[in-house]
This record gives structure tokens, C-alpha cells and sequence, in this order.
């Protein structure tokens, strides 16, 4: 399985099997309110061939970590510290010439919108083929005949005429797999899929995950599948990690996290989750309250404000002391491993049904 | 393509008829007699009435507007001063030369004018614009930002004299501002257009340089070229391929408007350098209510603007396919 890490904070040496590890990284921004601490002493291991998924409100820190992976964030106005190795390579230091080495080469990404994310004034073709002239320095012409080859792959028929093709000339379902042969192009290592799936319709939803599901078998790529939709992530992860305001709270295998979570905020989330066999007038179950101001992060556990079983902790350490994440399946919460397991037994798993 | 271009130019075609009767009816609106200013000192009105019959103003204006249209499609043999071959304006009340001769004889100042500044102006304006957006936050950033500020509140009126008296009548560096034909002396030709078209680029490159400027800023921020990025792409590259091309649409589009603009006459550039160019002739036409000369001149500068606006329309679907298929 899956080696999830210990915690930040001390610092860990990396794990020898991860193909990306990612240590005690911090990332904040300068804006003209202050400083926000986007990410905050996160830390994780992905082998690979394995999916990592990574769930969370919007917020939460899950798409700044990715870019921060490749280096897309704004130095101007971005710090990071911790680490990032990927393949052995320490990225957040790494020289932009380098950083340019790895992206859409070892390690690819995958954006949200394709209408967006893809250039409207070159052919889809072109789009592809770009970064495959760049990392192995085919010809135009071979270079082309990849992409053909790659949009085949992903499921477009006759690529051929349609490599020739414009992004708006295509649906966005197309989109989205002419973006995911973009990103499969050079045979990455690891590939980071940001809400691949957000904008587009369920059934071609189900045909992406499909789709990401078989090509990571046949090149063996690792994922990190960033989503907030908790039914995708049951269908591609391997492992799941749950973050809040920045950090990391829970951490485990699918099984693990979705079967029996551990920490009141995913209890939140899967609680929140309407289910289709409910009656028709029963309302929601949000999480109360709202996602915390990363600019002053609530002392103590950042999940404290929302968060209703504050009274078993007892005391005042939930407000005044930080909960770690142990390594491997672990939460970050401070209620005893009992009461966790007696509360998700009693009081939560009914409710989910 | 052939369709649009067809469908556009059928279009301007009906603007500068609706134009040419706007501007009629506005002449005629006018208190001023135009008849008064060629009477001279012994005026009466038999001699009034005979002016007015010679330039046939004593016709009801629509007829006049139909004689107006039939000159100008099919040329004409009535006027005194000679024939007036199609196209026809008609003789000018105040110099007596015809038209659209006139016209043609001022063309080249304008353009001349008018091309060498947008050549000056493009590559300032633009090479600087990027320069900042390349280095955005730098300190090259700042004096450029800065600079196109200052300059672009600046006015031909004040910077041409300074200039003139500075680099001409002071240090000599440069000759008086004089238009020479090209064809007979490209040299002189150069060298009395070069203070105006720096003084003219001046004024416009910095409106260039901060659009430049703000729509590749805007560009970088897109997610495609995000995207771009993402794939490995270089700086470079996502700048001048990805975000450039995207930024091209607004400057396309203000380039195509002050082209057009400045061809029908840039008149305080012309009358700050004596250059006695399209604009010149507009002012002409209005002070001496000169009618011929004003349909002229607003038919010539509106056709001109028509036309960089179907270019400009052209040009969006060379840069954007979305428009093209549209």
C-alpha cells in the first residue's frame, strides 16, 4: 500500500519508494490584506501506479499544492518552504529551466475547465504536439503523428481529421480528453487532475474516470485527483486525503476513509452528501458554518469553530493546541482513537445508512 | 469570407450615402451663406442671387443632393470652371480647383503622414508595452508605465513647437517639417516628415505601450496559458505565442480605428508642421463653407474609417478561429 506520512513538524526523512513526496511544505501569498497560508505544514507519498486522491472544500488548499508541485505559482508574490521531491528531484528550488524539464515530461497536469484550459487560437493537434517536439525533440511531423496517435487513444474518432481541428470546434467531453492527451503525451510519471471531471456532464464524467482508469494501467502513472465530489474519488483513489483550511486531517486507503473515517470534518462531509434513496423533503446536512479566513487560520485545530464534538475532547486543547496527523492512517483530531470509532459507529454511520 | 467581406462592404456603401444627406441637410442647416463670403464688398442682392444661381444653390436641396449624386457616379459638363469627370465633387466655391483633384493632390502628405507614424508608433508603442509586461513589477516596468502616463498627456500643439524650436530652429539637427514627393526625392521626402511622425508616434505609442502592456498582463493570467505552462512550454514561448496572440485583438482593433482616423486628416499635426494634408483641406472646407470641398473631405475621411473597420473585422478571423467560423 501506499505509505502515508508521518506529520510536519518534524522533519521526515522521505519516503525511498515515493515517487513523489511531498514534506512539511507551507505555502502563503502576499495579498494586500496580509499573508494567507494557503498550504500549512502538509506533507505526503505517492508511489507509482497508485491514485492519490485529495478532497476538500474549496479553499481548502488542494489546487494550490498542485501547482506549487509544478512550480505554476506566481513567485512574485508566493513563498513555499518544505520540499518537494519528485523522482529524487527537490522541486521547490529548482531553477525555472529545470522546472520546465519536468512539466508536461515527468509530471503533467490536468485543469478543471478544458474550455479555458486550452488555447482557442491553435489546433488541438498543435496543442499536443508541443510539449512532445519540447521534451523529446521529435520533428513537427512526428511530433503531429503522436498526437494523432495520443487523441486516438484518449477516444476520439477519426483523430486524424480531428487533430486539425479548434478546441471550440469540440464538445467538452472531447475537451477534456484531448486535455488528457495533452498531458499523456510524453508519458509522465505522475499526473495531477485537478477536478478533471467538475465541469462536465455524469455520464461523461463516468467515461473520463474510465478513460484515466485504463491509461494509468497501461503506463502505470501515479494520480493525484484532486475533487470535492466524494462519489468520484470512491470510484478512482487508492488512498484518500482529506484536507481542510491547508492542511492535511485525515489520511488512509478509500476503504479506510470512506468505511470508517475517522475525523469530524469527513464525518461532515459524507454526511453532507444527499443520497438518491432519501426522502424527497429531507433537507441537506451541511457542515455548519463556513470555511475559515486562511488570512487568520483559528488557533488550535483550524476545524474547532465548526466542529461539534469539541465538548468530548473536554477542555480547551481543541481551541489552544494543534492536532497532529500520525503517519500512515491517521487523523488529525484530538479525540481518543475510542471515541472516534463508538462516535462514527453510533452517531454518524446511522445517519449515512 | 468572400460573403462577409461582401456583406461589409455593401453596408459602409449605404453609411456614406446616409452620411452624404446628414451632411447636406447639416449645411443647409447652417445660418452662414456660403454665397455671402464670395460676394465681396459690393454686395447687392442681384449679384447675391447670381452666385447663388451660378453654384446652383438657388435649387431646392433635394434637388441639389440628386444633382450632388448624379456628378459624383457620372462625372459632369455644367460647371463653369470645366468638365468634372466622375468622380464628381464638384469645383470648390473658395479656390475654384475641382475636388476631387484636390484630394488626391493632398493624399500623399496624409498618408505619408500617416503611415510613417503608425510604423514609429507600432513598434515603440508595442516593443515597450511588452518590454513591461516581460518585466512586470520591475523597475523597467515602473519608468515605462510612468513614462507612456506623462507622454500621453501630452498635445501635438505642445510638444510639436518644442520640438521645432528645439531640434530644428536651435540646434539644427533636424530640417524644417516639408513634405517632398517620395517618388521625386525620398531622401528630402524622409527628412521633412521625420519630426512629425516622431511627434505624432510620441502621442499614440504610449496609449500603444499601456494597452500593450495591460491586454498581455491580462493574457498571462488565462488559464490556457497556464495550461501552456504546464505542458513545459518556455517563458518565452507561452509569452509570444500564447498570451501575444491573445492580446492582438484589442490592439488590432484600435490600430484599425486611429489608422482610419488619422488617414482622414490629422489635423493638428498638419497645421502644427504645415503640412497641408487631408486635414488641412477639412478646415478649409468648414471656415469658408465650402460645400463641395466638405463632402469631400467627410465622404473621403468616413470611407477611410469604413475601410480599416472591415480590415480590422478581417483581420480578427487571421487571429481567432472562433471567429472565423462564426
Amino acid at each position: 500500500m501506499t505509505t502515508l506520512t508521518k506529520e510536519a513538524g518534524a522533519p521526515v526523512p522521505a519516503d525511498a519508494d515515493a515517487f513523489l513526496s511531498v514534506r512539511d511544505l507551507h505555502v502563503s501569498f502576499k495579498t494586500e490584506d496580509g499573508i494567507v497560508k494557503a498550504v500549512d505544514g502538509l506533507s505526503f507519498d505517492l508511489e507509482r501506479g497508485r491514485t492519490l486522491g485529495i478532497v476538500g472544500e474549496s479553499g481548502s488548499g488542494k489546487s494550490v499544492t498542485n501547482l506549487t508541485i509544478l512550480g505554476l505559482h506566481d513567485p512574485k508574490f508566493t513563498t513555499v518552504e518544505g520540499e518537494i521531491l519528485l523522482d529524487g528531484q527537490e522541486l521547490t528550488t529548482a531553477r525555472e529551466s529545470d522546472l520546465e524539464k519536468v512539466r508536461g515530461n515527468k509530471a503533467a497536469m490536468i485543469f478543471q475547465d478544458p474550455l479555458t484550459a486550452l488555447s482557442p487560437y491553435y489546433t488541438v493537434g498543435r496543442q499536443i504536439a508541443e510539449p512532445f517536439m519540447k521534451h523529446t525533440g521529435a520533428s513537427k511531423r512526428a511530433a503531429w503523428e503522436r498526437a494523432v496517435e495520443m487523441l486516438g487513444k484518449v477516444g476520439i474518432p477519426n483523430p486524424k481529421e480531428r487533430a486539425k481541428d479548434y478546441p471550440h470546434q469540440f464538445s467538452g467531453g472531447m475537451r477534456q480528453r484531448a486535455m488528457i492527451a495533452m498531458a499523456l503525451v510524453c508519458d509522465p510519471d505522475l499526473l495531477i487532475a485537478d477536478e478533471p471531471t467538475t465541469a462536465l456532464d455524469v455520464t461523461v464524467q463516468a467515461q473520463i474516470l474510465d478513460l484515466l482508469r485504463d491509461l494509468q494501467q497501461e503506463f502505470g502513472t501515479a494520480i493525484v485527483f484532486i475533487t470535492h465530489d466524494l462519489g468520484v474519488i470512491a470510484d478512482m483513489a487508492d488512498d484518500i486525503m482529506v484536507m481542510y483550511a491547508g492542511g492535511a486531517v485525515e489520511r488512509g486507503t478509500m476503504n479506510e476513509v470512506l468505511r470508517s473515517p475517522q475525523h469530524p470534518y469527513t464525518w461532515g462531509l459524507l454526511n453532507s452528501m444527499p443520497r438518491l434513496d432519501s426522502d424527497l423533503d429531507e433537507p441537506l446536512n451541511p457542515i455548519p458554518g463556513t470555511p475559515p479566513s486562511l488570512l487568520t487560520p483559528p488557533s488550535g485545530c483550524r476545524f474547532h469553530p465548526r466542529c461539534t464534538f469539541q465538548d468530548r475532547v473536554g477542555g480547551t486543547r481543541c481551541v489552544t493546541e494543534r492536532p497532529l496527523l500520525a503517519p500512515d492512517r491517521a487523523s488529525a483530531c484530538h479525540l481518543t482513537a475510542e471515541q472516534k470509532r463508538t462516535i462514527f459507529i453510533e452517531e454518524i454511520k446511522p445517519r449515512l445508512g | 469570407m468572400l460573403r462577409f467581406l461582401f456583406r461589409r462592404f455593401l453596408g459602409a456603401v449605404v453609411i456614406l450615402f446616409l452620411l452624404s444627406i446628414v451632411t447636406f441637410l447639416l449645411f443647409f442647416g447652417m445660418p452662414r451663406d456660403p454665397a455671402l463670403l464670395m460676394c465681396g464688398k459690393t454686395c447687392n442682392p442681384a449679384s447675391l442671387a447670381n452666385i447663388h444661381h451660378v453654384l446652383g444653390l438657388d435649387k431646392s436641396v433635394p434637388e441639389q443632393y440628386g444633382i450632388f449624386l448624379h456628378n459624383l457616379f457620372f462625372g459632369s459638363n455644367q460647371f463653369a470652371q470645366g468638365p468634372c469627370p466622375a468622380p464628381c465633387f464638384g469645383y470648390s466655391y473658395h479656390t475654384n480647383d475641382q475636388v476631387w483633384s484636390t484630394l488626391l493632390d493632398r493624399l500623399p502628405i496624409t498618408v505619408s503622414l500617416t503611415l510613417g507614424g503608425a510604423v514609429v508608433f507600432l513598434i515603440v508603442g508595442l516593443g515597450t508595452g511588452m518590454i513591461a509586461a516581460w518585466k512586470r513589477g520591475s523597475l523597467i516596468d515602473k519608468m515605462v508605465t510612468a513614462a507612456s502616463m506623462v507622454l500621453s498627456s501630452m498635445q501635438i500643439y505642445f510638444l510639436g513647437p518644442l520640438a521645432l524650436a528645439i531640434l530644428v530652429f536651435q540646434t539644427h539637427l533636424f530640417s524644417k517639417p516639408a513634405y517632398t514627393d517620395f517618388t521625386s526625392d525620398p531622401v528630402a521626402w524622409f527628412d521633412g516628415l521625420l519630426i512629425p511622425w516622431v511627434v505624432l508616434s510620441t502621442i499614440f505609442a504610449s496609449q500603444y505601450t499601456r494597452m500593450a502592456r495591460s491586454s498581455m498582463i491580462e493574457q498571462l493570467q488565462e488559464e490556457h496559458v497556464r495550461t501552456a505552462r504546464a505542458k513545459g512550454m518556455s517563458r518565452k514561448y507561452v509569452f509570444f505565442r500564447y498570451a501575444w496572440r491573445g492580446s492582438l485583438i484589442p490592439i488590432v482593433t484600435i490600430f484599425g480605428i486611429d489608422l482610419g482616423s488619422l488617414l482622414g486628416g490629422a489635423i493638428i499635426t498638419e497645421y502644427t508642421f504645415g503640412l497641408p494634408g487631408l486635414g488641412h483641406l477639412a478646415v478649409d472646407a468648414v471656415s469658408f463653407s465650402d460645400l463641395p470641398l466638405l463632402l469631400g473631405v467627410m465622404l473621403f475621411s468616413a470611407t477611410m474609417i469604413l475601410l480599416f473597420n472591415i480590415i480590422v473585422d478581417a483581420c480578427y478571423a487571421f487571429i481567432d478561429p472562433r471567429v472565423r467560423l462564426s
